[in-house]
């Protein structure tokens, strides 16, 4: 199954939908509970990271039996140093994402400890891919 | 714990969700950071947090928690409210401050998650 989400720069009302799209697919899918919680967080701190920082995004999305494959690709201002970003604690978040209970430097490491397979390339003044695999009931 | 054994012990009041008020908490998580929510992976919890926008909700929904306590006299606004709605949640307004809600639920017995 294939699904596409657009993300929109800085509107945070608005982030966090497909997030919630994906786990109704999921539910209704059947996928296993404790799997569609470590997709959901994975996708949602990296759409909060899209809407908090680049201008917009595409959310891809494949899904098969024994995983899914998640895509993220913005329009932004790109990562300047990927393994600084990784770390838990670093973050160049605004005061406004900062108000909405982000911006501690923990969006990657919640990333990448729910997912079993993670990648991010970046290009400073272009954009960032982020290129995630879940395998379900591992 | 039922919740609405929680309300009255808290003095606080019921925004949305009245269907869950019989429901009971056993586990219960204080905290103003989204991301730390995130990194809870036990079901079926509590939440207390002095964060009141719709980021919260979101927060909430993507963690499976279904019942939150306002704390600090934060107030639920009408976007909160339908998204709350729509995920079946119960939104709780509390004055009390985070430490104060915390620690009389700690000593009525509900569990920290770690």
């Amino acid at each position: 199954m294939h699904f596409e989400f657009q993300v929109e720069g800085g509107n945070f009302s608005k982030a966090g939908t497909a997030s919630s799209q994906l786990k109704k697919i999921l539910k209704q899918l059947n996928v296993d509970s404790r799997d569609v919680k470590r997709v959901v967080v994975a996708l949602y701190e990296a759409e909060v990271n899209v809407v908090a920082h680049a201008y917009n995004g595409t959310i891809i999305i494949d899904i098969d039996t024994e995983k899914i494959t998640i895509r993220i690709e913005d329009e932004g201002p790109g990562i300047q140093d990927i393994d600084q970003a990784m770390q838990q604690g670093f973050s160049t978040a605004s005061e406004m994402v900062r108000e909405m209970g982000f911006g501690a430097g923990m969006g990657l490491p919640n990333i990448k400890n729910n997912t079993d397979h993670l990648t991010i390339t970046s290009e400073v003044g272009v954009g960032t891919q982020v290129n995630m695999i879940i395998n379900f009931n591992s | 714990m039922k919740v609405k054994d929680i309300v009255e012990i808290l003095n606080a009041r019921v925004v949305v969700g009245q269907n869950l008020l019989e429901s009971e908490v056993e586990l219960a998580f204080s905290s103003d950071l989204m991301s730390d929510v995130l990194t809870v992976e036990t079901e079926n919890l509590m939440l207390l947090t002095g964060l009141a926008n719709l980021q919260t909700i979101r927060t909430a929904e993507m963690s499976d928690i279904n019942k939150i306590i306002f704390v600090r006299r934060k107030k639920v606004n009408e976007e909160m409210k339908r998204l709350a709605e729509e995920n079946d949640m119960i939104l709780i307004e509390c004055d009390y401050s985070m430490f104060k809600a915390s620690g009389i639920l700690y000593q009525h017995g509900v569990k920290p998650v770690y």
